[in-house]
């Protein structure tokens, strides 16, 4: 396991880093499809509650893989259908659309519960000092929301930091991918799954840790 | 609209409201002029919160008309961030923002809204604390403060709007007893002091020390309205009686 580990650690952890920089990439799209499409899920307006229930419905009824496939190879396929000729996603646009579409409907539904677990008196105290409804959300509501989201949206980064391995079925070079083709040449798959399988877990532990801390910290003074 | 009196702050006309099928306010007309400091009665379920709620429309108006200073509140197109600033609200359950220090509490809407700078806003909201006896807490969050002190820095939170109407929604209803005497003391300070209030509320005592007008509403309706002598003292109406009786 050792030798692997030493012959192999810059394949290693160069995937890690793009495992990493996937997940925080889509992430951060991620918590902006969330928010939007999350306040579009709560105002008073019929068209956007809908529009909001048909992204979320849609990508939590089909699987990451699915999806995956569907924006590397389904997506290019259509475009150049309609003539633009030659046209390709690389694996890492294509993944991190993917990932980031997926995340963002469980962040949509992350901010909708947080948003109604806002008081609505929060909304009316707001409203009739005559903040518009955007100022009341950006000011009085969000502040509050995200406050009581943080526990979900970390476990939202664990599941899709672990969610990345799916896409090395697209070729991203991410760790599960590396772990492939390290396995593929010297076949000690106990080592090789052993060794990824512990990175995954170093960084998922360490990352859930600091969160925490994150956590308290934010909460601190602010006791209700 | 053109032909009204400059002294009528506030003209209801026929104003109708419903949640689905049940309706709340079935033909409400009633005129408030500057300065007069009107209390709302009525058994629980009659309309009195709604009413007031449709003052300012966080309330959508089924039917009728609202007019604020010749502002029609009903009408779609109505600006009504506008007419927000000018009708301050004071709520059962102060709905304080708890992630704000109550420094922060009174200063965000004239920060936000009108754009005060925040040297201007934050002398201002001091002043205002100091009037509701509070200055000393201007650093403090409100989950840490008492429901009195919660109440008097949302009535300070609303003046610091400077409105000229104040809308009262039950504001001692959700606090101990030996609290309410230090909100009842703001709020007449504040009637005093010449502002148009409207006051839903169950304390009798204040509506006869305070008010200029009472109305006593029941289903829907306003059932009988006059001076605080006619209403509570000489009642004419068997559903006044009925509930005065209940209540004194």
């Amino acid at each position: 396991m050792k030798d692997i580990f030493l012959n192999n650690w810059e394949m290693l952890f160069e995937a890690l880093g793009y495992t990493l920089l996937l997940t925080f990439f889509s992430l951060v799209c991620a918590f902006i499809i969330g928010l939007i499409f999350g306040i579009m899920s709560v105002v008073k307006v019929r068209v956007l509650n809908i529009i909001s229930t048909v992204y979320v419905d849609a990508i939590r009824g089909v699987p990451l893989i699915v999806l995956a496939y569907f924006t590397y190879f389904g997506i290019p396929m259509f475009i150049r259908s309609l003539g633009v000729s030659g046209f390709r996603l690389d694996a890492l646009t294509a993944g991190t659309i993917a990932l980031s579409l997926n995340a963002g409907a469980y962040m949509a539904e992350i901010f909708r519960a947080g948003i109604q677990s806002v008081d609505v008196g929060q909304m009316e105290a707001a409203r009739s000092l005559g903040l518009t409804y955007g100022g009341a959300m950006r000011y009085i509501v969000l502040p509050q929301a995200i406050r009581t989201m943080i526990p979900s949206i970390i476990n939202q980064f664990i599941i899709s930091l672990k969610d990345t391995s799916i896409l090395s079925v697209i070729g991203f070079p991410e760790l599960t991918k590396a772990g492939n083709i390290i396995a593929a040449v010297n076949f000690d798959t106990f080592s090789v799954w052993g060794i990824v399988a512990l990175m995954y877990m170093v960084v998922i532990v360490t990352l859930s840790r600091v969160a925490k801390m994150i956590e308290r910290k934010v909460n601190v003074g602010n006791e209700r | 609209m053109s032909e009204m009196n400059a002294d009528e702050k506030i003209v209801v006309k026929n104003l109708k409201k419903r949640f689905g099928k049940l309706e709340v306010l079935k033909d409400i007309n009633t005129v408030v002029t500057t300065g007069e400091v009107v209390v709302l009665l009525g058994p629980s379920g009659s309309g009195k919160s709604t009413f007031l709620r449709c003052l300012n429309r966080l309330e959508d108006i089924t039917s009728g008309d609202v007019y604020i200073d010749g502002i029609n509140v009903a009408d779609k197109h109505t600006n009504l961030n506008e007419v927000r600033q000018k009708v301050g609200m004071v709520f059962q359950h102060f709905n304080l923002f708890p992630h704000k220090t109550v420094l922060d509490n009174i200063t965000l809407a004239p920060i936000k809204v009108k754009k005060m700078p925040k040297e201007a806003a934050e002398k201002k909201a001091m002043e205002l604390l100091k009037r509701v006896g509070l200055d000393s807490k201007a650093q403090v969050y409100p989950p840490q403060l008492s429901g009195g002190q919660k109440q008097r820095v949302a009535i300070a939170r609303a003046l610091a709007m400077e409105p000229d109407i104040m809308l009262f929604d039950e504001p001692t209803s959700a606090l101990d007893p030996e609290m309410v005497g230090e909100v009842l003391e703001v709020m007449k300070e504040l009637a005093r002091g010449g502002m148009t209030m409207i006051c839903v509320t169950h304390e009798i005592g204040f509506a006869r020390e305070v008010a200029s007008r009472v109305i006593f509403m029941d289903g829907g309706y306003i059932v009988e309205e006059g001076t605080p002598d006619e209403v509570i003292l000489n009642p004419k109406e068997p559903r006044t009686i009925d509930f005065l009786n209940k209540v004194l």
